[in-house]
This record gives C-alpha cells, sequence and structure tokens, in this order.
C-alpha cells in the first residue's frame, strides 16, 4: 500500500504546485536609518540549507515597512526603556549598569551578535537576560529579575540594539560551546506534543510553507526581543516557549538548559544575518 | 468478503480488543491497517459529511485548513500549502485509504511526514498533560471527516 500511496502524494503534488506562488521570501532589502542590514546571506559549514534567510523576508510589505525608520518602531519604545534602566540606580552597591559599563553605544556594540557566549563561572551558555542578572546579583547588589519582568525584555533590547546592522557571529570554541551546540541540534529535531512536530517541521521542512495565515520562515532569532503587531514586545524564549505550546507540549522554564542549549544552536543557524533587535513581525 | 463484511468483522475484532468506555469504539492503539488501508469504521456510525467539514475546520478540531487548501471552503480565511490541496481527493484515495491517512498518516506515507496522527497515541515528546492519553480526533470525528473527504471528487 506504501507504494501506491506515494504514488498518489506525487499526483497530488502536481497538483498542488498550481496552488499559491506567493510561498517565496521576497526579494527586497533592508535599511533601518540608511544602514544596510543582513537579511540573506551564505550558510556556514553543515548548515541545512545554502542561504540564511531572516524572518524579515517573509513578512507582508506593510510589516516589513515598519523596520525600515526606528522613528515608525514600535519597539524603539521598549529600547527607549531599557535605556532609562541602563542609567537607572538600583541594589545596594549604588550603581547602574551604565556606572560599569559608561556609554552602551561603545560598551555594548557588537555584544548582541557574540551572545549567547560561554560563561565560565556556570559552565554554561549565558544569553544576554543572564548576563544582565549576573551583573544586578554580583555587582550592583540587586535582585535577579524574573523572566519577562522588571525591564528584563527592555533592557536585553537596549543592549542588543546597539549591535543593529552587525553580523551574529558565535565563539564556539570556548568552553563547552560545542556540546550544547549539540544539545541544541537534538532539541531542535525532537518532536514534541501530541501533533508531534519539531523546530524543523515547521521551519526547516515547510519553511516558505504557509501554516493557515502564516508565512513559515527558518525561525530565525537575529531580531529579538521582537516587536509583534499583534502582540507587542516579545522576548526569545517567550516564543521558543510558544512554537512549543503550540505543538500541545509542555513548555519548558524560560532560561532551562534545553532552552538555553536550543538558543546557542538557533543563533548559529542565522550566522551572517544582521542583529535587526527590536525586529517588527506580525 | 465484501466491505461491510470486512467492516463488522473488523467492528467486532475491536470491540473485543478495545477497552474504551465507548463499546463498539476501536481504541487508538487497535486501530488495524492492511494493505488497503483502515478498512473497518471506527465506531460502526455511519459518518456525517457536515460534521466532518466542521471538524476539517475548526481550529480546535482537525485545523486541516492549517496546511491545506481547499476549494470547497473557499469561504474560509486561511489555507495553508504545507500538505497537497485537497481538491478532488476522493478521486485519489478510497475510503479505506481515506481513513488510515486521518488516522495516522505516519503508517502510510513515512515517518518523516509533518502531517500529524489524528487518531493515534504515538505522539511527540513531552505531551501537555492535558493532553495525555487523548487523541486529535474522536474516532466518530475521524468517520465524519473521512465522509466528508469523501465528498470532494474531482
Ligand atoms: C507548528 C509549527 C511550528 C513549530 C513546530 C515551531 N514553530 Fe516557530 N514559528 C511558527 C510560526 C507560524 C511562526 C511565525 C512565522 C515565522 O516567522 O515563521 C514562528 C516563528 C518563530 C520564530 C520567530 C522568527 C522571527 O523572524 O521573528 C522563531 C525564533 C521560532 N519560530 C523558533 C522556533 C523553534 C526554535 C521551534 C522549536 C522549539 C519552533 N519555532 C517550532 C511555527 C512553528
Ligand atoms: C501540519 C500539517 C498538516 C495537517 C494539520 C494536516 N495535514 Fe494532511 N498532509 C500533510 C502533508 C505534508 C501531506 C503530504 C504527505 C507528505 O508529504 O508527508 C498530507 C497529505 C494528506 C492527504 C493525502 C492528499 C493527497 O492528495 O495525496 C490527505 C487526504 C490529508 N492530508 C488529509 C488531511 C486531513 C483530513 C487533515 C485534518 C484532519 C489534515 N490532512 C491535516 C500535512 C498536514
Amino acid at each position: 500500500m506504501k507504494r501506491l500511496l506515494v504514488a498518489g502524494v506525487m499526483v497530488a503534488s502536481v497538483f498542488a504546485g498550481s496552488g499559491p506562488v506567493l510561498a517565496e521570501p521576497v526579494d527586497d532589502t533592508l535599511e533601518i536609518d540608511g544602514m544596510p542590514i543582513i537579511t540573506r546571506t551564505k550558510a556556514p559549514e553543515g548548515h541545512p540549507f545554502d542561504e540564511v534567510l531572516s524572518g524579515w523576508l517573509f513578512r507582508e510589505a506593510e510589516t516589513r515597512d515598519v523596520e525600515r525608520e526606528t522613528i515608525e518602531n514600535p519597539g524603539m519604545i521598549a529600547v527607549e526603556d531599557g535605556e532609562t534602566m541602563w542609567n537607572t540606580v538600583e541594589g545596594t552597591e549604588g550603581k547602574s549598569c551604565a556606572s560599569c559599563h559608561n556609554d552602551a553605544a561603545e560598551t555594548m556594540k557588537g555584544v548582541g551578535a557574540r551572545f549567547p557566549k560561554w560563561d565560565a563561572d556556570s559552565k554554561k551558555p549565558i544569553n544576554i537576560e543572564l548576563q544582565i542578572n549576573k551583573c544586578r546579583t554580583e555587582q550592583m547588589g540587586a535582585e535577579a529579575l524574573a523572566f519577562n519582568k522588571g525591564g528584563q525584555q527592555e533592557l536585553t533590547a537596549y543592549i542588543k540594539h546597539q549591535s543593529l546592522g552587525m553580523p551574529v557571529e558565535l565563539d564556539l570554541t570556548e568552553g563547552d560551546m560545542q556540546s550544547w551546540w549539540e544539545k541544541g541540534k537534538d532539541v531542535y529535531y525532537t518532536r514534541t506534543g501530541q501533533l508531534n512536530l519539531a523546530c524543523a517541521s515547521c521551519h526547516e521542512t515547510a519553511m516558505g510553507k504557509f501554516i493557515r495565515a502564516d508565512h513559515l520562515s527558518q525561525g530565525q532569532v537575529n531580531g529579538f526581543p521582537t516587536y509583534r503587531l499583534k502582540s507587542g514586545l516579545t522576548s526569545l524564549h517567550q516564543r521558543f516557549r510558544g512554537c512549543i505550546r503550540d505543538t500541545r507540549a509542555e513548555q519548558p522554564k524560560a532560561f532551562s538548559d534545553d532552552l538555553m542549549a536550543l538558543e546557542t544552536y538557533v543563533t548559529w543557524r542565522g550566522t551572517g544575518l544582521s542583529v535587526e533587535t527590536p525586529s517588527v513581525r506580525q | 468478503m465484501t466491505r461491510r463484511m470486512k467492516f463488522t468483522l473488523g467492528a467486532m475484532a475491536a470491540f473485543a480488543l478495545s477497552t474504551a468506555a465507548m463499546a463498539s469504539e476501536v481504541a487508538p492503539e487497535a486501530v488495524e491497517f492492511t494493505d488497503d488501508g483502515v478498512v473497518a469504521s471506527l465506531t460502526g456510525t455511519a459518518g456525517d459529511p457536515v460534521a466532518g467539514a466542521e471538524a476539517f475546520k475548526n481550529r480546535k478540531d482537525g485545523n486541516c485548513l492549517a496546511c491545506h487548501a481547499n476549494s470547497d471552503m473557499s469561504g474560509e480565511l486561511f489555507h495553508g500549502d504545507v500538505g497537497p490541496s485537497l481538491d478532488g481527493v476522493a478521486s485519489r484515495w478510497d475510503e479505506a485509504q481515506l481513513r488510515a491517512i486521518v488516522t495516522n498518516s505516519k503508517k502510510i506515507f513515512t515517518d518523516e511526514t509533518i502531517m500529524p496522527g489524528f487518531y493515534s497515541l504515538d505522539v511527540g515528546e513531552h505531551l501537555a498533560e492535558a493532553f495525555v492519553g487523548k487523541t486529535i480526533l474522536t474516532a466518530q470525528q475521524v468517520e465524519d471527516v473521512v465522509a466528508y473527504l469523501g465528498t470532494l471528487k474531482d
């Protein structure tokens, strides 16, 4: 029966060929306030795709246009709030981020393109959110921020925005980054939930197709925290958790080992794309 | 053997195997896949194509439009194209084959297929508690959807 059915599927795909032709990422280029943004680039060695594509190329023209001028980008409000936090003294040491790091435009430039990176203290990869918490608890005498609370997303957006336009490039040679990359790859290809889908089902196998109203992108992370027109500022682990929930699986905790491994691996999958934070998506 | 006889025997076998509360319903793990597909009805109650159309499009049930375009439902917004268009699908597959595809497409296509098994407990990791032991569609909804698909002829 299998063979017979496969023949049927081939017939069917001939029919499907006459379907919507819109299913390609657009041929368009992005400049933000005149700065060129890499939204399409050759994939690194060992990548499943030949080309790495920003999610921006999969969005409607109106959504794409909102990202071209920072003045139009509603995510910039969060970046401004993050800047205020950067300069706000908190904790028992009487310090702000700026007390140690001065002008973020200089000291944080490039940081958003290199994280997550190896943290020798915890012997794990660390992302911007966890680095903020590390500085708060170890340098400022302030409490760690809970996931998505207390301005965590805004401050992360501000820090990553300092790398706008810079290509993402991880150093996987530090510490055990390579084994976390492997672990993240496992998570990426593991089917979860009642719908039995992996990240790769939607963002690799079905990339470029429509799932209901959504044009499936490569699921790149270069624009996070991102501004979603329908729900506002969205952090990366919130997006991961949402995609996993949609498979009808239990959601892993934010910053859990599984999601840190996933962040490491998926960030690598976007090697060479410009940081777009705060990107604008549907 | 006629289809009806197979159907009756299948339903009886299922009755013997099934521990489900619904006496005449074939439990997901007891569905018999043969070379012809899933020949026996999962419930013994004829599918209702109108209820099937509802389960087909409803986002909380089949949500088949997430992945399949279907001209018969051109009034519905947003048809996906992850899978092939289902126009004329009943001219390509017979009832037993369609029942097999909807029940657990992985048994029919390959393990790699993206299409979920709608009446199968063979699911992914970390299943959310709310869905443990539950199938996406009920046995009767599968019969209804299959009846609906049967109306999609060229
Ligand atoms: C059932 C399908 C499905 C699965 C499975 C899925 N996603 Fe998604 N994901 C989507 C859709 C739909 C969107 C929104 C459209 C887009 O950008 O592709 C999205 C968006 C994203 C984005 C935002 C992309 C951007 O440009 O802002 C990321 C990152 C992402 N997914 C990562 C993942 C990861 C990692 C996994 C696995 C843990 C995963 N997704 C699993 C459907 C899925
Ligand atoms: C997440 C995606 C997805 C969903 C949801 C889905 N399908 Fe499919 N379906 C597919 C894919 C992909 C194929 C093609 C087989 C393959 O390539 O694996 C397919 C194939 C089929 C076929 C064979 C079509 C042909 O002409 O060969 C039928 C019939 C079918 N699906 C019915 C349904 C029904 C009915 C539902 C809802 C109850 C449904 N599908 C939901 C992805 C999906």
